[in-house]
């Protein structure tokens, strides 16, 4: 294939998947407009909002699975990711593109950048809106819109309750002892959850940090409306309030992390590339290059960039290292980290649907995708502080849920929980690992989310287990998809049944979490002093398996506990089941094959360059980061020995809650200090209560008492002295001044006054005065100039 | 006798003059008054002429009386519609009763 055949297929390529990507992610905006006005001016018992929001993130989901098709299309179905990248081939991309090139091969490149729209120039840096599209664009595209046109048809069953003019909130209590009415709010539901689809397709097709950054802010002001949603509800506004406040602290971070890429490199650009697909600018590539090297200058203690430039530019290796931690920061925000991550729990008082799609699939997710789309910039050093983030961060919550009661908060703390075990994939250098597990995750966690609101519907808004217990014959669909999603987060496989069928058969969860702890396996095997970031995510596996178990037992087998609830439990309607079944499917399926399926092959095409081969000795701190061929050695055994945890962890939990060999109440009674510390969520609210809330509190005092005395004191004291300064002010001049200017008026009023009398109104006496006026000058001056 | 000469002119102008102040100061018929004006002004006149006439200034003391005697006419046209204004007001000419500007 000649030169111009090969630029000529890339254009064309790239337009087509440019459309196809602008169109979904521009509908939902579209509908978010369409769904604000025609909500506010039409009925509120109406429905088209709903309809039209499934519309629009429907046709989204239909375009980005066409630019899917196309894109598998033209690297032919995830082939030439196995040449390139298979396990111990060391062959990057470029290199081999520029081979390729060369040879008259066809070859496509791995990502299609663009720019839409200048925003404005500053200096030499420019911002715009720009697009960045490669395989784990498209995969977020299509996951995304996927989950959330589930979740819409969901939720046109799960919000019904809005469709009328007066909605009693039950949880809210008015002043006279009765609750509280108000308007239904279904149009303004799916016009936000349109917002937010928008805004979430956004920050995914973004081109540049900075755009990322707009639409960061968008998906979290997106999600601030949708968790006070009842904004009526104390509780609801103040998690509202908590959880923008959290993700302000970490996009503090991230505007540091701007400011120093701003200075240092001048451009916001992910990469930019040239006709042949070949990067030549950006971000990425002034750090890393074609082959994936930091060009570390021992002696300034700088690193070199790649410019096309004669002059050579550098940026302070811990200048990189802040803009990476700032960067991350705001990932630790938004994905809910240690130690931002208390928001995430209160964020639960939104509607069910918002948790599943906002709060669990794709929004927190974002903070990882954000890591791993960021990853070449990301140190060494950035690296190990982002894997044990994440392994803080996994440990922490599953502890927190194994004694949480309430459902959708079991669901919250292991949404933090398997974040971290995404972060801890990336930071150990197991890149696909972590993505993996995002895109799995948001599968069966969005899946065990609907399948909660279904059971909360079904118990007529009841969320607490204990209240709970035997629905799964009042609803038979949301128990089985609920176990399909449970089975998968705890990492279940059959063995042996790789001896049978060629492959291991196992859901989604068992593959990705499964590569996140042979990465960190691996990684610990390189790097012995860091034992710690293997030993407690495989701990935590069998943790989350008992509690993911627990929580199954505990809702739908059992004796019922509230005879009352039971009774009028019923399974939801068609609506609410379809996208259970749906997602269910895909929590089942989605990782088919493992690190040798579809997905993971169509990930590894947006994998940095250098992370198959691994380096050694990287960084100040000389971390050994292992590559794609050390992993697959530990492969099999970090298998057996997660599988292993995570049945043990199943199997306590059946014992536990659903044949009640054990009792958990007495252990409770046994460990009540424990328990008591997890209860209160490792009594971290209560930390930042004293380290943060008092502290301000105390100083707020402070600069009141000082406020109050000093300053206005001597605010009043001037006054005084002022009014006392003009108290003489106003004797000088009633005396003086005003008695100079009414001496002259006066003398002037009598002088005028004494002339009256000349005035006497009589001719004759008149013209006497002027006879004998002339006949008095004429003598003064015949006196005054005698002759 | 030498004939009549510059200060017999001066001489009658004087009479006239001071004839027709004390006929404005002593009259209280309006009429009586401008008569005394007409009189003042011609005693002007004549010393305007006759000093013109005695002296090297040509014509000019005659032409200032001929504008002086046209500014009479039209001062007492304007002069006799007040008084008639004023009779028409007060059915009476006196000018003692004139006396409303009275400060």
């Amino acid at each position: 294939m000649s030169f111009e055949t090969l630029t000529q297929e890339i254009d064309c390529t790239r337009e087509t998947l440019k459309w196809l990507l602008t169109v979904a992610w521009l509908l939902p905006l579209f509908g978010f407009v369409v769904e604000v006005f025609g909500g506010y001016w039409g009925d509120r018992k109406c429905k088209y909002a709903s309809y039209f929001a499934v519309f629009c993130i429907a046709s989204g989901f239909i375009c980005s699975s066409a630019a899917m098709i196309v894109w598998q299309d033209k690297t032919e179905w995830g082939e030439r990711s196995a040449a390139s990248s298979g396990h111990g081939a060391v062959a990057h991309a470029a290199a081999e593109h520029t081979e390729a090139v060369g040879n008259h091969e066809y070859q496509m490149p791995t990502s299609f950048t663009g720019s839409f729209y200048s925003l404005g120039k500053f200096g030499d840096l420019e911002v715009s809106l720009d697009y960045y599209i490669d395989s784990l664009t498209l995969v977020m595209f299509v996951m995304v819109t996927l989950i959330a046109t589930c979740i819409h048809l969901f939720a046109i069953g799960y919000m019904r309750d809005e469709l009328t003019d007066d909605y009693v909130d039950h949880q809210v209590h008015t002043s006279d002892g009765g609750h509280f009415h108000r308007p239904g709010r279904f149009y303004r539901f799916f016009s936000y959850m349109s917002l937010f689809s928008f805004s979430m397709l956004g920050l995914v097709l973004a081109g540049n940090i900075f755009q990322v950054f707009i639409f960061w802010e968008l998906v979290g002001i997106c999600s601030y409306l949708l968790i006070g949603f009842y904004v009526e509800r104390k509780s609801a506004s103040t998690a509202a309030n908590k959880a923008f406040i959290m993700n302000r602290v970490g996009d503090f971070g991230f505007l540091i992390g701007l400011m120093v890429l701003w200075t240092y490199f001048g451009t916001f650009s992910f990469v930019t590339v040239d006709q042949t697909g070949q990067s030549d600018g950006g971000l990425f590539y002034m750090v890393r290059g074609h082959d994936g090297e930091l060009q570390v200058d021992e002696e300034a203690n700088a690193v070199t960039l790649h410019t096309n430039s004669e002059v050579p530019q550098q940026i302070p290796y811990y200048l990189l290292v802040v803009a990476g931690l700032g960067i991350f920061a705001g990932c630790i925000g938004k994905s809910a980290q240690f130690p931002l991550q208390t928001w995430l729990p209160d964020a639960m008082e939104g509607p069910t649907p918002v948790s599943a799609l906002v709060h669990s699939a794709t929004m927190v997710a974002a903070g990882v995708y954000l890591a791993g789309r960021f990853f070449p910039m990301f140190t060494p050093e950035v690296l190990l502080t982002i894997a044990y983030v994440g392994c803080i961060t996994l440990f922490l919550a599953a502890t927190i849920a194994v004694v949480a009661t309430d459902i959708k908060r079991v669901l919250a703390y292991s949404t933090i929980s398997q974040l971290g075990y995404m972060m801890l994939g990336i930071g150990v250098f197991g890149w696909g690992a972590g993505l993996f597990h995002l895109i799995t995750h948001a599968f069966f966690k969005s899946l065990m989310f609907l399948a909660s609101g279904s059971v909360i519907v079904g118990c007529h808004h009841e969320q607490e287990m204990p209240k709970m217990g035997g629905l799964w014959r009042k609803m038979p669909v949301t128990a089985f998809t609920m176990l399909i999603g449970v089975i998968a987060i705890s990492g279940l496989a059959i063995p042996g049944s790789q001896l049978l069928f060629g492959e291991i058969l196992a859901f989604s969860g068992f593959h990705s979490k499964d590569a996140i702890v042979a990465s960190a396996m691996t990684f610990v095997s390189v790097n012995p002093v860091h034992f710690l970031l293997y030993i407690v995510p495989l701990v935590t596996a069998g943790i989350t398996a008992f509690y993911m178990f627990r929580l199954w037992f505990y809702t739908f087998v059992g004796e019922p506990r509230d005879k009352e609830i039971h009774d009028h439990a019923q399974e939801s309607p068609w609506i609410m089941i379809l996208p259970l079944i749906v997602l269910s499917v895909f929590a089942a399926g989605v990782a088919v094959g493992g690190e040798s399926g579809q997905l993971f092959k169509l990930l590894g095409d947006s994998e940095p360059i250098g992370v198959a081969a691994g380096t050694t000795d990287a960084g100040m701190i000389g971390l050994n980061l292992p590559g794609h061929a050390a992993i697959h050695q530990h492969h099999a055994s970090a298998g057996v020995q997660a599988l292993l945890v995570a049945f043990a962890g199943a199997v306590i939990a059946f014992l536990f809650y659903g044949a009640r060999v054990v009792d958990p109440a007495e252990i409770k009674r046994n460990l009540g200090g424990l328990h008591n510390f997890l209860v209160e969520k490792w009594r971290f609210d209560e930390l930042y209560d004293v380290m943060f809330v008092r502290p301000v509190h105390v100083i707020a005092a402070g600069c009141t008492w000082f406020d109050r005395t000093i300053i206005d004191g001597v605010l009043h004291g001037t006054v005084k002295i002022a009014i006392w300064m003009s108290g003489w002010h106003r004797r000088f001049d009633e005396g003086i001044v005003d008695g100079l200017v009414n001496l002259v008026g006066n003398s002037t009023f009598a002088f005028g006054r004494s002339l009256r009398v000349f005035q006497t109104g009589q001719l004759r006496q008149y013209i006497m005065f002027i006879a004998v006026g002339v006949l008095t000058l004429f003598v003064l001056l015949f006196i005054a100039f005698p002759k | 006798m030498e004939g009549v000469g510059l200060n017999d002119y001066l001489l009658v102008g004087a009479v006239l003059f001071v004839a027709g102040v004390v006929c404005m100061a002593t009259k209280r018929n309006a009429i009586g008054v401008l008569m005394g004006v007409e009189l003042v002004l011609n005693g002007a006149n004549v010393n305007f002429v006759a000093f013109a006439h005695y002296t090297s200034l040509g014509l000019d003391g005659q032409i200032v009386s001929l504008f002086v005697i046209v500014l009479a006419a039209a001062e007492a046209a304007v002069a006799l519609a007040i008084a008639l204004n004023f009779y028409n007001n007060h059915l009476t000419i006196d000018v003692d009763k004139a006396n409303d500007l009275q400060g």
